[in-house]
């Protein structure tokens, strides 16, 4: 029971933390000035909610733990976060959609979780869920904005969408950690399928019809992405450890 | 008469092949329209003018203002206007030297243009 | 009126310290000495967000990288009020970006220098944007209204900047032997660029001061520049650190301090476009907005299918 809440905070941490990092790569390189602001914006949320995550997480943990050593020290198999979120940037398209697809579930998870009856990460998510109701109109207007805009914006998509589909799946397929959730994995996935498929026609872009979904992320079996992110992420307090910054 | 300006601070870096020529070029065609931004930071105050941005339409300009105004301010109103449609009043003293429809506050390129007979003076 | 009439009106209006607005009458060198100013102002803060950026994904704590997004981000909302503000000035910001990204406008040289530790995202924040401070606080009363408006609002957020620089240098002079070492580095790369961010010395500028007698500017380079030798050489000691300059001393009958001579020649290299990062950071900027191309061109024409739309719907 304990054990598996820390897993499951650590889980929430590493995803917002992991998407945080890919998203603040945009910054200083957006299309527009505006866009860069905004999407920057998405990166500090998400990096604030990672950080509430993480030190609840080092909290519960009892030891001297705190949310550098959650973030900094632990290894690329130790990492829980979606396999989506690793995913590179690649472009504008993949970057949008992308977050629609993990703000419309944090959407989801968080409004039946800031009931949850932990009161702590409750709280979070309850905070949390103010920012992701943003980050989802945003994204979700941008997916339309690309899906219905110009025939290159429009293949763009199609080629985003071909990327990242198979990297859905593992949202709503728990591991024995997140039983702790109290959510019906099932239902929030059809929840999701069904705005997912709202939006998708207003953008004019098909759902895939593979259903076969990659998996492994949350219990630390990762694409090759994760290790070189973290290799950047890591490397101040590897090179350095043991000091204030 | 005209004034050289030889004078070098910081982010004034001589003006020789630098800084923004006004030569104007063609106009890029990517370009997004200027809107202006009005908040009203609370419940029974006026909007404000807050400053403009560039944004292809107005869910996108609202979101926007929001991000770079307001740093995301819960429960504050914002107004979006394009710029074109913004009418402004001209200054006093110099109504008699302005053409009556270069009333366009957004952008005035050629207001301080003197009618041809001022020119030749 | 006569345009000397006109010229006699605004001189006097600056003059009584009344703010020069968009539609005012102007001489056309004020508004082009604004326009060049607002603008080179404006491409500093977004050139800037590069050689910080360069440090977000390795920032050392979750903390710090709050911290420097929140400043980057910053850099990025004080370039578009000073475009919107530039904007007024009867030029448009894709045409300032196009003077940007073809090499034709100016930035502060600053930016072309590299960040190559951690301790500079400390260095930049509490000598660069010290420097800026100095400048911006000056500008927040400057005479063209907007321009004013703008810089208001960034020194009203860019409070934190510079403390959250000498923060974090704080922490490292009191680290290890490698933190302290990183800390006096990077303190001794950004020391004598920083000098020269306020150009050069007065005496070598031949104008008179019309600057200064239009109220856009309102303290020369020498005395922005003094102002800022005081108050470093000051926090340093703080820091337990040392300037990179054996000629600093305390100058008991100027009440100031002396200082060595700047390497005029490095700077106006790195002005012309020899400086060690020109290169990159101009094509950091022209790749971002390529490849934003079909970003922007899609988002307008959404925007326009959609007005068809209602209107369609409307008939």
């Amino acid at each position: 029971m304990h054990s598996s809440l820390i897993d499951y905070t650590i889980h929430l941490a590493d995803s917002t933390h992991i998407l945080s990092q890919r998203n603040s790569e945009w910054c200083g390189h957006g299309p527009i000035l505006e866009q860069d602001i905004a999407i920057t914006n998405i990166s500090l949320d998400l990096l604030g909610q990672s950080r509430n995550f993480y030190q609840y997480a080092a909290s519960l943990m009892n030891n001297d733990t705190n949310e550098d050593q959650l973030a900094y020290m632990r290894s690329e198999r130790e990492y829980k976060n979606l396999l989506l979120t690793e995913q590179p940037n690649t472009d504008w398209a993949h970057t949008v959609l992308r977050q629609y697809f993990f703000s419309q579930f944090q959407f989801l998870l968080f409004e039946q979780l800031q009931n949850h009856n932990d009161p702590q990460l409750a709280a979070i998510a309850a905070k949390s869920l103010k920012e992701t109701t943003y980050h989802l109109r945003w994204s979700g207007e941008w997916v339309i904005r690309l899906g219905d805009g110009s025939e290159e914006s429009h293949q763009r998509m199609i080629v985003a969408m071909d990327a990242l589909w198979a990297y859905t799946g593992e949202m709503f397929i728990a591991t024995p950690y997140e039983l702790i959730s109290g959510i019906d994995f099932k239902a929030l996935n059809e929840n999701w399928l069904a705005k997912l498929q709202l939006l998708l026609a207003e953008a004019r872009i098909p759902i895939p019809e593979n259903t076969y979904f990659q998996t492994g992320g949350k219990t630390g079996t990762h694409t090759e992405h994760l290790g070189f992110m973290l290799t950047e992420l890591q490397y101040m307090q590897r090179t350095y450890p043991n000091c204030e910054w | 008469m005209s004034f050289q300006i030889i004078k070098h601070y910081y982010g004034d870096i001589p003006e020789e092949n630098s800084g923004s020529g006004i030569e104007k070029k063609e106009v890029v065609k990517t370009a997004w329209p200027l809107w202006e931004v009005f908040i009203r930071s609370k419940q029974g105050l006026d909007h404000k003018h807050a400053g403009s941005l560039h944004a292809a339409d107005a869910a996108m300009a609202i979101e926007n203002a929001r991000d770079v105004y307001t740093r995301r301010m819960e429960g504050v109103s914002i107004w979006v206007v394009e710029s074109i449609y913004l009418h402004a009043s001209n200054p006093d003293e110099a109504e008699s030297l302005y053409e009556p429809a270069n009333d366009k506050i957004y952008r005035h390129p050629t207001f301080y243009q003197l009618p041809d007979e001022v020119n030749h003076m | 009126m006569l345009v000397q009439d006109m010229e006699q009106i605004f001189q006097d209006k600056i003059d009584r310290e009344i703010k020069i607005e968009p539609k005012d009458w102007m001489p056309e060198a004020y508004r082009k000495t604004n326009l060049r100013q607002i603008s080179q102002h404006a491409h500093s803060e977004v050139v800037g967000m590069l050689p910080e950026g360069n440090w977000i994904s390795r920032a050392p704590s979750l903390k710090r990288k709050a911290i420097l997004l929140a400043k980057i981000q910053d850099e990025g909302g004080h370039g578009l009020y000073l475009y919107s503000a530039a904007e007024t000035l009867g030029f448009s910001r894709d045409e300032m970006i196009n003077d940007l990204l073809s090499g034709k406008a100016k930035y502060s040289s600053i930016f072309n220098y590299p960040s190559l530790s951690w301790a500079d995202m400390g260095a930049v924040g509490w000598l660069v944007d010290g420097a800026a401070i100095l400048n911006q606080v000056m500008l927040c009363r400057t005479s063209y209204g907007p321009y004013a408006r703008a810089m208001v609002r960034i020194c009203k957020e860019e409070s934190f900047h510079q403390r959250q620089g000498f923060d974090a240098l704080l922490v490292l002079s009191r680290g290890s032997k490698e933190q302290k070492a990183m800390c006096q580095d990077a303190i001794n790369r950004w020391w004598w660029p920083s000098l020269m961010m306020f150009g050069p010395k007065d005496s070598e500028s031949t104008n008179s001061d019309q600057s200064m007698k239009w109220k856009i500017k309102r303290k020369t380079n020498d005395e922005l520049r003094q102002q800022f030798v005081d108050m470093i050489a000051e926090q340093i000691k703080t820091l337990g650190m040392v300037l990179p300059d054996p000629a600093l001393k305390w100058n008991e009958a100027r009440k100031h301090y002396d200082f060595g001579a700047i390497n005029w020649e490095e700077f106006w290299n790195v002005v012309k476009g020899n400086g060690p990062c020109n290169k990159q950071r101009l094509a950091a900027r022209n790749k971002a907005h390529d490849e934003g191309d079909w970003v922007r061109e899609a988002a307008k024409q959404y925007a326009e299918k959609k007005r068809n739309r209602a209107k369609e719907q409307a008939a």
